[in-house]
């Protein structure tokens, strides 16, 4: 029988990380995941989990070894944050170009400067082009279900690309909710051990991570790029697997709600969804026509889902703890790229928010959907708005 | 194991098996020379982890693989955390009977790599780490590296009129390892190869970490004739300029204490990246090295 426990977004990660019976976790400790590995190494010394804890003195030491690990065919562990994610670029990177099936937790948290230790998601976001899969989760129970999840998908012979799983610091890595523990038998059966052909063994020894010239490294770069491609099917199979076995479905790529007939969305990545969710079920109660896409992978991007909705809407509101300084919101950018292939695309409005760690209110949501209407009534609305600025600006 | 247990390698009996063959290295390179003997005597159940430098550069340009062993690219920074993770991850699947070596030049052990190699030894994670040490970023085109040694003539420490050259001296390296109580650390020149042998050799039957820090030519960089790549070798430890030595159980030992130094004005001049150096300079050099030994020799046997 599987049980529910009541944890930490953090504690979830560590129980999902102790079903899919890693071999080895490398990891260094930054805040707000500390929680984690604290979790795994108590784990691993009582013996509830049976894997090597290293204690790498670096960020980017944890992804290095966690490289190493898969290199010899062992499933790998890391976790980290912010500042933390960032000093292992190099190594995100290195181990999505040798295809080495890592999963990684990482708990969106700002980036210096100034030092916040507070969520936003400008740490993954700034590494979408790394060639990772990033899923961003909504609750503490997605984000255990997506690191069982993230072992199958990675480690899919057509796919074997390193899997981010994204949750928001402190709003997700800390607050506590009931969160129901897959049983460890049905989790062996849904994600058996790890093997791969892209391994040294001494049957096979094999020169890996190599140097190649221009006459080959464009053909490595467009297998990199199929098989990232190739992963939108496999998770779409594997969360279908995954519902049917235990019960919740999250949908895939995206998540819907309430979009049928909706004439103004709101797009959302990661916690802030339930935000979200309660104003929808407001306005629908009220009467308008709104619905709500949680933007589940930004890497692969769902471009179809967005698609197909958008040509069924007219407004779409992209809210993002993000910002690409010069320009606008990157989610907002993924969003937009989908769009322009349509013939009649739908307006669209950034709304950037949260970062460091700000507070999002019902109200800030609300205003959103208003602001949409607006511009659906042709009353001119910027198209990126900074919300709860505490300032006033001239613009 | 006890050190006099083991069996001793020697040109007699070394395998005639190659691991290391067909990569591109400049002819009279000491770093190709110091990984083919290294891997002779770690044999073939060996894990060999490279991070950037020379010999990555020379041996897996695809698709002419130059190990027949296992063997990988680290990134620059992250040799010995890599090879934690290989070490640590075929434990963790119950593999037996292997090694895992890292081969690294100056600049990827002493600067970029040193924190990751630190953190390794910190760990006692079961690996070798031999710094094969040609005194510059060779790979890069002969930048000054934390391993170039005084006056010496690189691509970023010009030689002119106002500086001579690099104004650092050698870190030391030898040391910085020996602080961390590492199981195994030794110095060793491929000049000396039975003396390099047998220290990969004690490596390979120490369990923890180990690390060797090998004296290896570079006529490239250096400017000498590849015929006296061995011989300058030899001459760097015979001037006192390089030392070999051990770490072991808290304890140093000198191998090789010369009663008298090969003059070392004769084995700069012979190389074009210290043509330029005056006899003050030499002199500086002659010094710091006469400190150097005084200490060895008081502190160390």
């Amino acid at each position: 029988m599987s049980k529910k426990l009541f944890i930490s977004g953090d504690e979830a990660v560590a129980i999902g990380t102790k079903l899919s019976r890693p071999n080895v976790i490398s990891a260094y400790p930054i805040t707000p995941q500390t929680v984690t590995v604290e979790r795994l190494s108590e784990m691993v010394e009582s013996g509830e989990l049976k894997a090597e804890y290293m204690h790498v003195e670096s960020e980017h030491s944890a992804m290095s070894a966690a490289m190493g690990v898969s290199a010899v065919g062992a499933r790998a562990f890391t976790a980290t944050s912010s500042q933390g994610l960032l000093y292992m670029a190099e190594g995100l990177h290195y181990a999505s170009g040798g295809r080495y099936p890592i999963v990684m937790m990482n708990a969106n948290r700002s980036l210096a400067l100034p030092w916040s230790i507070y969520g936003d998601q400008r740490d993954s976001l700034s590494l979408l082009d790394s060639g990772w899969i990033q899923v961003y989760v909504e609750d503490a129970q997605e984000a255990l279900d997506m690191i069982i999840q993230a072992y199958k998908i990675a480690e899919n012979k057509d796919v074997l690309t390193p899997f981010m799983v994204n949750l928001d610091g402190f709003v997700l890595t800390h607050t506590y909710e009931l969160v129901e523990i897959p049983e460890q038998e049905k989790v062996d059966k849904f994600l058996p051990p790890f093997q791969t052909p892209n391994k040294m063994s001494f049957e096979e020894p094999k020169n890996m991570a190599f140097s190649t010239t221009p006459a080959d490294n464009l053909e490595y770069k467009y297998q990199q790029n199929r098989a990232m491609l190739n992963s939108i099917d496999v998770i779409n199979d594997v969360d279908k697997e995954f519902g049917d076995k235990f019960d919740r479905y999250y949908g895939g790529m995206v998540q819907e709600y309430r979009c049928d007939d909706a004439d103004v969305v709101i797009f959302t990545l990661g916690s802030i969804t339930g935000t979200v969710r309660m104003i929808v079920d407001k306005l629908r109660d009220e009467g308008k026509k709104v619905g709500l896409l949680k933007i589940r992978y930004m890497r692969p991007f769902p471009e179809k889902e967005i698609i197909k909705l958008a040509g069924k809407v007219k407004a779409i509101g992209v809210v993002e703890k993000d910002i690409s300084f010069g320009y606008e919101g990157t989610v907002y950018t993924n969003v937009n790229s989908a769009l322009s292939k349509l013939d009649n695309a739908p307006l669209s409005l950034d709304f950037l928010c949260g970062m460091g760690g700000r507070d999002v209110s019902k109200s800030d949501i609300y205003n959103m959907f208003i602001s949409l209407f607006k511009a659906v009534n042709g009353e001119k609305q910027k198209r990126v708005q900074f919300i709860n600025m505490g300032v006033e600006t001239d613009e | 194991m006890n050190n006099t247990d083991i069996k001793r390698i020697t040109p007699k009996n070394i395998t005639d098996k190659e691991f290391f063959y067909g990569h591109k290295a400049c002819a009279g390179c000491g770093g190709s020379l110091a990984v083919r003997l290294a891997l002779k005597v770690l044999g073939e159940r060996t894990f060999a982890v490279l991070p950037a430098g020379c010999m990555s550069a020379v041996g897996f340009i695809y698709p002419q693989m130059a190990f027949v062993n296992n063997a990988i690219i680290s990134t620059f920074p992250g040799a010995a955390s890599m090879a934690s993770g290989i070490s640590v991850g075929a434990r963790a699947l119950g593999l037996k009977d292997y090694k895992t070596v890292v081969f690294a030049g100056d600049g990827g052990t002493a600067d970029i790599g040193i924190q990751a190699l630190s953190g390794a030894i910190d760990r006692n994670e079961d690996i070798i780490y031999v710094c094969y040490d040609n005194e510059a970023y060779m790979n890069t085109g002969i930048q000054k590296s934390g391993l170039t040694p005084y006056g010496t003539k690189t691509t970023t420490t010009p030689a002119g009129k106002n500086i001579h050259g690099a104004q650092t001296f050698k870190k030391n390296l030898f040391e910085i390892m020996a602080a961390h109580e590492i199981a195994y650390a030794a110095t060793a020149s491929v000049g000396y190869p039975q003396d390099y042998i047998d220290k990969i050799n004690k490596a390979k039957h120490t369990k923890g970490t180990s690390f060797i820090h090998v004296y290896a030519t570079c006529p490239t960089g250096w400017g000498i004739p590849t015929e006296i790549a061995i011989q300058i070798a030899k001459e760097a430890v015979d001037s006192g300029l390089f030392y070999l030595a051990e770490y072991q159980n808290r304890n140093f030992k000198l191998n090789k204490n010369p009663k008298s130094f090969f003059p070392v004005k004769d084995y700069l001049l012979k190389q074009s990246r210290f043509k330029h150096l005056t006899d003050n300079d030499i002199k500086i050099i002659e010094q710091q090295r006469d400190e150097k030994w005084e200490y060895m020799r008081k502190h160390w046997n």
